[in-house]
């Protein structure tokens, strides 16, 4: 039965691939179409007020110039927000002004899709804060890793030394994509039970006479986006395992299918550009395949329950329900871990530090690979660089300069390539040293031993993975963590964003090799193992010291 | 090309591929090698500690130190020695081309006098005059005369080729030696830019530049190494905060053996070794680019004759007109050619040998033989008893029945234009006034050709013939060979139209030619082989040089570039494979002592942490040494599709890169384990 629950959000899942990854072609191939009717009044609007009369397509330079500067804007305009928040409108419930470092380490977070949350939404932010700051760049973050994913197909599936208009898609990955998406689903989810409402915390007098303040607010529509945009950042602090954001098992299902459309839709997307479905599907089965197997693994670890207190003799039947919800049971939880990971989400229904230590490998590992589904856009674009590495080392073994695409891969891309695969190890590994080094990031490790190793790995892993979800636990609103913190996220994402966008331009401009029966084929079922097998082996190679020296050293010291 | 040159190795290469491994030892040199520099740097950490112990308090690990040291030390050697005797293969045959390079004296035309100068004060437009017995004292281009020359020192090819002036026959060579008659040379190239001073660089690799795939791969070694730079480094830390002490030279070799040291030692003598077989292949690349660009090629122009077809029209059929048998028409055809020295003449025996059909070999002794001219277009025999017999074109022959007063057989015409139309050429044989029949002659296909095109076809190569024929018998003629399709009546410019079609489809074009009117096609083309015996231009447009003057190894070249990629891929996917098996060498080892319960991970069940680690680096070393021979023959390769292909290599190298050194570790560690 509890399986039955997994795979049905699987089929779920995979029967919405196609006609939300068709939707989000016509959103992006820019060829008229019936939704023009419905928002292009809108887009016309918008254009005409933000002045946007030079639409013309864009170099993956200028592109990617236009995507960081926008970015930079919301940052700073965001930053000055929640310094003054408390002077500003909308704030019942009288909050502080946020301070500098945690500033800091929030606007980047939040406009770098992680949504790493060193303070308690409740407490931390002013409703005006929570809907100008916190909800606007969860559709802004969401939005610019959508477009950059599209610009990345473009510039693998179109001839032409140009990616697109970044103004213009940006826009339409709003008008036409996330603001409709988040309505339909901020409906549902206020039809079974989630607040919205911009009224102050509710005060209650408890049994025993005390009284109580309950936190409520615009909660519906935030988890809407927060999902969508595979943000993750919570309203309450303990996020998606509040019974406010996540009242029911329902809720929790529509809450993870929200968060991994996306991702995985563009899969469809991405085969439509390259005028060859069978592209897609290859790179969908590839990350279904990792999730799948990472799923099983938390699952049944999580099913076990705790070795060392089932030794106890204490009931083992339920499962590990340390820090899980009663509502969700193992099932719902490790399902949601587990796609809450791999879509690097980062919200959570259940606390990720009392999984037992093979089910916290989980969430750990598919951060470290970052492209099993991935965060919105982003994803698609790092299981695309694993395929474009895989396609130089196995490329090579049938006699032909490797190609992906109909484009030749050469010192430039492997260049870029290097970058971005270069990167991630070295923004986890390093600060994660450095830590260990510092009595500055060992001071608050709040579990010693491998545990304490998990503990500092997840931070640093979440955060380059713009993923988010802390394993919590860790004391971690110092300016240590705000700013190591910050860097890596700030690193994580834009890296590889501006590396790989160059590895499209560079592509775009290449001349077409066309496929003969000599060509290296990429839409195989063979190519799906390879991809598996390269994501596995540069990942797994990589992280295996630390993760032996975490999770996997706690899980065989509990085994005795 | 000579057996001398073409020895795989001696002992005299090995030797000095030895003291080389030593050579390159020096950093400067080690830098261009970044993963195997990674290791040298390594190595020289632990030799300071085996050396210092006290200073690094590493008192009682000397003898492990020593060892980890001298693995490291073999494992940059071995790497060495791979580049040394790669690069010393190619030395060797430059070391016998010199040979050819002595002093020759010139006798230089100024004015209206000769002088004899040494060939090195020759220029660029100085003019020569060599005679029999001579050496050509420089490249060049024969302006006058016509002379037999000896151009074995070069292509290993003893027959002597005719040069002359004008047409596509004019360029020689310096160095080669003239047999016969006397020729005026206008010398094309300064000293030391020669065809074969350039030849002795390229295969001495001394000017070898990296391709534009190694560079790529070499990025992505470079990456890899620093990933695992990264891991190692900071591993230390975060064992420290648990507690376990990680000693340095136990980062160094896990350091060691996840860098890709394999292919990273092998990567240059891939690259040399594959220049190196095309070289032995007697073709000259001008690049190592441009062998590896042949592996890309999807559309190949080869020229009919001489490379598709022997270009000899040969006698294929004898058909009888009129009332005769086909038994006389190849009696009279046979008379006919009996003194005929033309190819055409020689294949009418040989057919008749081949049918069995005999002639009257007394009837011709004291016979005069009338040469083929241009006028009458016939040639033929006349016999002691005063018959005449002549064979020829077929209006040709009829002209000179008719005037005899003879008869033309009414299915003539008929039976002529049947042989025309399927692209062969029709001869009448005649006698006196009356018409016997007709030699079918036909423009044969070299055998194998067929098979050959069907291997590219398995490889995804598109070929394309180019013939001054009619389209009848070019339709023929590629039906026959089996090429996907073909240019008839094709002029020079035909084939750089054909190659900017199929460049604009975003294809990879090879081509080979040696006409003078070829060149600008050549140097179009991605690919363009040139023949030896080809114009200076033609040879100066290509990127490659055939010696052996054999078209149609354009075919093996592209074979060559193929397996050149294959190799540098297999041995790259091999390479990162192996880090599982080490891993599991490694990891566990080194945590063992402090947390027990990692034995778990010891799957290869390895007798103790320090054999573990000791075993996986000797694995990683000695593999070098064991992969070169296939980094120097290549893996094999045989035309199949990609995908067969594919499956193929990732079955050996990815899967056997995964499970052999699993093997190979444990099997070391048995013998390891006897001392640690």
């Amino acid at each position: 039965m509890a399986i039955l629950q997994l795979v049905a959000v699987i089929v779920i899942l995979v029967f919405l691939v196609k006609p939300l990854g068709a939707y989000i072609f016509h959103v992006f191939s820019n060829e008229p179409n019936r939704t023009d009717k419905i928002f292009g009044p809108i887009e016309r609007l918008i254009y005409g007020l933000t002045g946007l009369k030079n639409r013309a397509e864009m170099s993956w330079k200028r592109y990617t110039l236009s995507l960081i500067l926008t970015n930079v804007i919301l940052v700073a305009v965001s930053y000055l927000i929640l310094r003054i928040q408390k002077w500003l409108p909308i704030n019942p419930n009288g909050i502080d002004n946020m301070e500098s470092t945690l500033s800091f380490n929030t606007v980047i977070s939040f406009m770098t899709n992680t949504n790493l949350q060193h303070y308690s939404g409740e407490t931390g932010l002013s409703y005006f804060s929570q809907m100008a700051v916190i909800m606007m760049m969860m559709f802004t973050s969401a939005a610019s890793g959508i477009v950059v994913a599209i610009a990345f197909i473009r510039g693998l599936t179109s001839k032409g030394k140009t990616l697109g208009n970044f103004f213009t898609d940006f826009v339409k990955a709003h008008t036409r994509l996330l603001i409709p998406m988040a309505i339909i689903v901020t409906l549902a989810l206020v039809a079974l039970k989630v607040p919205q409402t911009l009224s102050p915390t509710v005060q209650a007098t408890t049994l025993e006479g005390g009284t109580q303040q309950i936190a409520i607010g615009p909660v519906a529509s935030l988890e809407s986006i927060k999902h969508l945009g595979t943000n993750g950042g919570g309203f309450m602090g303990v996020n998606s395992s509040h019974p406010f954001e996540n009242p029911n098992p329902l809720t929790n299902v529509i809450e993870m299918l929200s968060m991994w459309c996306i991702p995985a839709a563009l899969t469809y997307t991405f085969g439509r550009f390259a005028r060859n479905q069978k592209q897609g599907w290859v790179i969908f089965s590839a990350m279904l395949i990792l999730f799948v197997s990472f799923l099983s693994i938390v699952y049944t670890s999580e099913l076990r329950g705790n070795p060392a207190l089932n030794a106890l003799g204490i009931d083992a039947s339920q499962g590990n329900m340390e820090g899980k919800e009663v509502r969700f049971g193992i099932a719902q939880s490790a399902l949601f871990t587990a796609v809450t990971t791999a879509a690097t989400t980062g919200s959570v229904n259940n606390m990720h530090d009392t999984l037992t230590p093979l089910g916290g490998l989980v969430p750990l590992a598919q951060m470290m690979l970052n492209c099993v589904f991935g965060g919105d856009g982003v994803g698609l674009v790092n299981m695309l660089m694993y395929a474009i590495l895989g396609v130089f080392l196995c490329g090579l073994m049938v006699g032909r300069t490797p190609e992906f695409m109909g484009r030749k891969i050469e010192a430039r891309e492997m260049k870029l390539v290097a970058i971005a695969i270069l990167a991630h190890p070295l923004i986890i590994l390093a600060p994660t040293a450095i830590a260990f080094l510092t009595d500055l990031g060992k001071g608050a490790i709040s579990n010693p031993g491998f545990h304490g190793i998990s503990q500092v790995l997840y931070e640093y892993t979440s955060s380059a993975a713009n993923n988010g979800s802390g394993f919590e636990g860790l004391a971690d609103n110092t300016t240590f963590w705000n700013v190591s913190t910050g860097l890596v996220m700030l690193f994580g994402r834009y890296v590889s964003i501006v590396a790989l966008l160059g590895v499209a331009g560079s592509l775009a401009a290449k001349q077409w090799v066309p496929e003969t029966i000599g060509t290296f084929r990429t839409d195989t079922k063979l190519f799906t193992g390879i991809l598996v097998g390269i994501v596995l082996i540069i990942g797994a190679l990589t992280f295996l010291p630390a993760l032996v020296l975490g999770p996997i050293a706690e899980h065989l010291t509990l085994l005795k | 090309m000579n057996t001398k040159r073409r020895s795989m190795l001696s002992g005299e290469i090995v030797k000095k591929a030895i003291l080389d491994s030593f050579i390159k030892l020096n950093p400067v040199v080690m830098m261009k090698n970044p993963v195997m520099f990674v290791v040298e740097a390594g190595t020289f950490v632990v030799l300071l500690m085996t050396l210092f112990p006290g200073y690094f308090g590493t008192e009682g690990r000397v003898g492990f130190n020593l060892a980890v040291f001298l693995i490291l030390l073999f494992t940059v050697l071995f790497a060495n020695f791979a580049e040394a005797l790669a690069e010393g293969r190619g030395k060797a045959q430059a070391d016998t081309l010199k040979k050819t390079k002595k002093e020759i004296m010139a006798n230089k035309v100024t004015g209206n006098s000769v002088k004899v100068v040494p060939s090195t004060e020759l220029r660029k437009g100085d003019v020569v005059i060599v005679s029999q017995g001579e050496m050509i004292p420089g490249d060049g281009e024969v302006i006058d005369g016509l002379a037999s020359v000896d151009e074995s020192a070069i292509t290993g090819e003893s027959a002597p080729v005719i040069k002359e002036a004008g047409g596509d026959f004019s360029s020689v060579t310096g160095g080669t030696r003239v047999v016969s008659d006397r020729i005026t040379v206008r010398i094309t190239s300064d000293p030391g830019e020669s065809f074969i001073d350039r030849m002795i660089a390229l295969v001495e690799g001394a000017k070898r530049q990296k391709t534009p795939n190694e560079i790529a791969l070499n990025t992505l070694l470079v990456s890899l190494t620093l990933i695992f730079l990264i891991v190692v480094v900071t591993l230390a830390p975060m064992a420290d905060y648990l507690g376990i002490k990680l000693e340095i030279p136990v980062l160094i070799s896990l350091l060691v053996c996840l860098i890709p040291t394999t292919i990273g030692g092998l990567l240059s003598a891939i690259g040399i070794a594959g220049m190196d077989r095309v070289t032995r292949f007697n073709v000259l690349a001008m690049s190592g680019k441009a062998v590896e660009a042949a592996g890309d090629i999807d559309t190949m122009i080869l020229d009919k004759t001489g490379t598709i077809t022997f270009g000899n029209r040969m006698a294929s059929e004898f058909i009888a007109v009129g009332d005769t048998t086909v038994e006389t028409v190849a009696e009279w055809a046979a008379v006919s050619s009996v003194k005929d020295e033309t190819p055409e003449g020689r294949s009418v025996l040989e057919l008749m040998k081949k049918e069995g059909y005999t002639y009257p070999t007394n009837a011709v002794e004291g016979a005069e033989f009338i040469e083929f001219k241009a006028e009458t277009r016939m040639s033929g025999i006349d016999l002691p008893n005063g018959r005449k017999v002549r064979k020829g074109a077929v209006d040709a022959v009829k002209a000179w029945v008719s005037a005899q007063g003879g008869v033309i057989p009414t299915d003539l015409e008929q039976k002529g234009n049947a042989i025309a139309s399927e692209g062969g050429t029709p001869l009448a044989v005649a006698v006196d006034n009356r018409i016997y029949g007709l030699i079918y002659l036909k423009d044969t296909v070299k055998p194998g050709m067929r098979e050959r095109f069907d291997q590219l076809r398995k490889m995804g190569i598109k070929t394309i013939m180019c013939t001054g024929d009619n389209p009848l018998t070019a339709a023929t003629i590629a039906r026959e060979a089996g090429v996907d399709d073909f240019i008839a009546e094709s002029k020079p410019e035909d084939k750089i139209a054909v190659i900017k079609r199929e460049q604009a489809a975003g294809k990879l074009v090879a081509m080979t030619g040696d006409g003078t009117n070829d060149a600008p096609a050549l140097a179009q083309a991605d690919v363009g082989l040139a023949m030896n015996s080809g114009t200076t231009a033609a040879k100066e447009a290509a990127n490659m040089v055939d010696l052996d003057s054999d078209p149609s190894k354009i075919i093996e070249v592209v074979a060559i570039g193929k397996q050149l990629l294959m190799t540098r891929g297999a041995l790259t996917t091999f390479s990162v494979a192996n880090d599982i098996a080490k891993y599991f060498a490694i990891i566990p080892a080194m945590f063992m002592q402090a947390i027990p319960e990692m034995n778990v991970l010891n799957v290869m069940g390895l007798g103790s942490p320090m054999s573990a680690i000791l075993s996986a680096l000797v694995f990683n070393a000695i593999i070098i040494p064991l992969l070169i021979p296939l980094a120097m023959k290549g893996v094999a390769y045989k035309p199949m599709s990609s995908a067969q292909l594919l499956s193929r290599n990732l079955l050996i190298y990815g899967l056997g890169g995964v499970i052999a050194p699993f093997v190979g570790i444990k099997l070391i560690d048995m013998v390891v384990h006897l001392w640690v």
